[in-house]
């Protein structure tokens, strides 16, 4: 295990921040940390980079226990949500920062800032001032500078954070590829589930400073831990559930559910493509109240007409009534979870 | 930290505590009763309510002056302005023996104004209140133009956008952002008029004297060391006051601020308002900066063929042991070991002040950190010559006992300088350097430096400049065939005739011209480097 968290917590003014938490990282994986603002991500990277202390609990990279070790020592690298590029340096300045820091020649520090810059796809760009890069730029030397003294760790802070969609999309891709050539160890946070499954190996949630759930990120968007997982993910059809067999009462009816399913009193959770439009008449009637547009699909918001908490449902554009509608919805069992 | 405490202790706190103990006990028992005695005196009530109310006027006069001046400065690019920046820091250097003297040239008896129009100010307060805003111009311009200067324009803009009119972007915005550094000088300029010395003695007469003219007159007149302790220690508590006042606003108000290289700050003037702000300004700077400056030189030159300075190379004068220009060196080497002091135990101060997790101690030591400006140089002069002449610490021999005595003087605008820029530094910033394998003084140096260095600058121009003009402290402690360029004037001063006078007034004129020198060259030198950014 390269890194390993025991019971890490760390309270600010009396507030637990980090509940006792468990985490290890093993060598080349990369790992994210998904949660909402204020879950306690970024204090989770701050105690494994050194810059926040442990209330209680430990730190250990490869094996050895962190507590005492100051951060230019743990051999960690961090990038910043904001970046934190040194104003005052050029970009090659701003790179080659660290090789200095651990007392590489200058020659062989330019031909590591040259390949560095290389790798990030910012070939040439060593004398350029970081107030005129763009904010896709900011972060590509941003990682050239922490990936620049060979961090055994690598973590991330909100890493595309600021940048505008159509890069960000890419970004990620270009991160997952250049870890995986690299075999780096990444540790990220990220409040962003797209980011966190297209980039991890495994995700973390977290909520309230615990750890909620932990898995691939198959096994997280098949199998939510919780409600607060399940609507973390965007899923807003969860109801509580009776489970009897393969059946569960719910306040949209009786609804069918795998077989296997935990029993007795519970919570439920219907993926929008698990929500089937039928004929009016049919199953669950109820009423359009919204409809978007998502490019591949139209997401639709349905009130049943018994009352009950409203449906989302996705379906494809030519076959999607309009607002105001009525129509029927039936619930498909391999898209229909029961939590907990 | 350990080093600013121990030389605090050691250089202030120490000498004096022993000069107050001499004046208030005797028989090796303390005599506080003397206290209501020496305060219920009304020639002393009198003086303590003269040197609060001129101290207070004086403040608010420099501040209406000098803020439109530091904007000026700040915000707008014109020809010259690096030697205009240093002629206004000029006055601040010279010594108040020298200043006072000139003024009353300008508005006394006699004077340019009395010779033009039959205008006399030397009988009333406004003599005064005009020597101390001149005094007093380049501490506003400097310390609040400095800061004005790298705020980021774009702030201001964002509320105009948001709304508000161009005033009210300014008094919201900007304002908040400023008034830790406002208030910052306005405490300096009222620490230094209610300590003033050399001014009011001069153009004072018998009718007005603060606390530290009646501290110097009761311990060098009167030798009454038990009225004298007592006036010390109700400054002391004074200032102490002020300054904890001073530092929880400044708590309360401090932010990070987006701070940007001052020079793509600076405008050149558009619309009349700004010319007329600008003509104002200049003609303000010439009126009452130039002017009695002016005044001082043709003083000088008044001697056929240059006489007053040719003088000043004759050993044999009687006044001196050495030529009069030796001074010239001797304060020079004074100043730069000073200088030196004063930046590493200023520096290393602020640098543990800086710090977010500073404690409550850390607080207090900031605030006591002031005190060497308000407490009476008189008395710590006096106080060096008492407590250091004896083992295990006898300096009274050393040529060093002058430069510690200025550093600590200098050391407390080191502090003030550079806490402001460092506190504004974003802390991620040092953990971004610290998880690349900075220890913490490399991130110091490789963070931190390079974007204080123009408070450093600034910094070590005043340290240099406050030790060449330091008078009351170093007046008791300069060896007689040593003494400093103010120590000359004054000396030269005392002595009758027109000789010694047009001397006194030469020397003056060198010293103002190694003073602007020195400050030019370090305008110079913060140009050069801030290119690097």
């Amino acid at each position: 295990m390269l890194l390993s968290l025991e019971e890490a917590t760390v309270r600010l003014g009396g507030r637990p921040v980090l509940d006792t938490v468990d985490l290890g990282v093993t060598e080349h994986e990369v790992v994210c940390v998904l949660g909402p603002s204020g879950s306690g991500k970024s204090t989770l990277l701050r105690s494994v980079a050194g810059l926040q202390p442990l209330s209680s609990g430990r730190v250990l990279l490869d094996g050895r226990d962190q507590a005492g070790v100051p951060a230019h020592r743990r051999g960690v690298g961090l990038m910043f949500q904001d970046h934190q590029l040194f104003p005052q340096r050029d970009v090659g300045g701003n790179v080659a920062f660290g090789l200095r820091m651990h007392g590489m020649p200058k020659g062989q520090r330019e031909i590591q800032v040259r390949e560095l810059l290389e790798l990030v796809g910012l070939p040439g760009a060593a004398r350029r001032a970081v107030a005129g890069l763009s904010g896709g730029e900011q972060q590509r030397v941003a990682l050239a500078r922490a990936l620049a003294p060979r961090p055994r760790l690598l973590m991330l802070d909100e890493p595309l954070g600021q940048l505008d969609r159509s890069l960000r999309e890419r970004l990620v891709v270009e991160l997952r590829e250049l870890f995986g050539r690299l075999g780096t160890t990444v540790l990220a946070v990220t409040h962003d589930q797209g980011e966190a499954f297209a980039l991890a190996d495994r995700v973390v949630v977290m909520r309230d400073g615990r750890i909620a759930q932990s898995g691939t990120p198959l096994e997280v968007w098949r199998r939510p831990a919780d409600a607060f997982v399940a609507r973390f993910l965007g899923f807003e059809n969860v109801v509580p559930a009776s489970v009897t067999g393969v059946a569960a009462d719910t306040p949209w009816g009786k609804l069918p559910v795998p077989e296997g399913s935990p029993q007795g009193a519970g919570e439920l959770l219907v993926r929008p493509a698990g929500v089937r439009l039928v004929g009016v008449g049919e199953g669950l009637a109820c009423t359009v109240t919204a409809r978007t547009f998502k490019g591949t699909h139209v997401a639709l918001r349905l009130q049943p007409r018994g009352g009950g908490p409203h449906l989302e449902a996705a379906c494809p554009l030519r076959e999607a009534p309009e607002t105001g509608a009525e129509t029927g919805v039936e619930f498909d069992v391999a898209e229909t979870v029961v939590l907990g | 930290m350990a080093l600013p405490v121990a030389f605090f202790a050691l250089f202030f706190a120490w000498p004096v505590a022993a000069i107050t103990a001499r004046g208030l006990k005797a028989d090796g028992t303390w005599h506080l009763g003397r206290f209501a005695e020496v305060l219920g005196r009304s020639d002393i009530r009198h003086v303590l309510w003269f040197t609060t109310w001129q101290a207070l006027a004086s403040t608010a006069l420099t501040l209406l002056i000098a803020l439109p001046a530091a904007w000026v400065f700040a915000r707008l690019e014109f020809p010259a302005k690096q030697v205009l920046r240093a002629v206004v820091t000029v006055p601040f250097v010279l010594p108040t023996v020298v200043v006072g003297t000139a003024f009353l040239a300008l508005v006394g008896h006699g004077g340019l104004l009395d010779e033009l129009w039959g205008v006399r100010l030397d009988t009333t307060v406004w003599a005064i209140l005009l020597a101390h805003v001149f005094f007093n111009y380049a501490v506003v311009v400097r310390t609040v133009g400095g800061l004005w200067g790298q705020l980021d324009p774009r702030q201001e803009e964002a509320a105009r956008m948001l709304g508000a009119s161009p005033l009210r972007a300014w008094r919201q915005v900007t304002l908040p952002a400023l008034a830790p550094a406002v208030a910052a000088a306005a405490l300096m300029v009222f620490l230094f008029t209610f300590t003033s010395f050399g001014v009011v003695q001069i153009l004072g007469g018998p009718t007005f004297s603060t606390l530290e003219v009646e501290i110097y007159r009761q311990t060098s007149e009167v030798f009454d060391l038990t009225t004298a302790a007592v006036l010390t220690l109700v400054q002391f508590a004074a200032v102490g006051a002020i300054l904890a006042v001073h530092a929880w606003t400044v708590r309360r108000r401090e932010t990070a601020l987006r701070l940007v290289d001052a020079s793509v700050t600076a405008r050149r003037p558009r619309g009349a308002g700004q010319w007329a702000l600008l003509g104002g300004v200049l003609a303000t700077v010439a009126l009452l900066l130039v002017l009695p400056l002016g005044v001082l030189v043709r003083r000088s030159l008044d001697a056929p063929g240059l006489g007053y300075y040719r003088a000043l190379t004759d050993a044999d004068g009687g006044t001196f042991l050495v030529a009069p220009l030796h001074a010239v060196w001797t304060s020079l080497e004074y100043a730069v070991a000073a200088t030196g002091i004063a930046l590493v135990v200023g520096a290393l101060a602020a640098a543990a002040l800086a710090r977010r997790d500073a404690g409550r101690l850390m607080r207090g030591f900031d605030a006591l950190l002031m005190l060497p400006l308000g407490v009476s140089a008189v008395t710590v002069g006096f106080g060096f010559l008492i407590a250091l002449d004896e083992p295990p610490l006898d300096l009274r021999q050393s040529w060093f006992l002058v430069p510690l005595a200025q550093a600590l003087v200098g050391a407390p605008f080191v502090v003030r300088t550079m806490l402001p820029v460092l506190r504004a530094v974003d802390t991620r910033l040092r953990e971004a350097a610290a998880v690349l394998g900075a220890s913490p003084w490399r991130v110091w140096r490789e963070v931190d430096l390079p974007l204080v260095r123009r408070a450093l600058l600034i910094a070590a121009g005043f340290a240099f400049a406050v030790s060449l003009g330091e008078f009351g402290a170093t007046v008791f402690i300069a060896r007689p065939d040593n003494p400093t360029l103010p120590v000359a004037v004054a000396r030269l001063l005392s002595r009758p005739g027109e000789l010694n006078y047009g001397q006194a007034m030469a020397l003056s004129t060198i010293l103002m011209v190694v003073c602007a020198a020195a400050l030019l060259l370090l305008e110079r030198l913060r140009t050069d480097r801030t290119g690097e950014f």
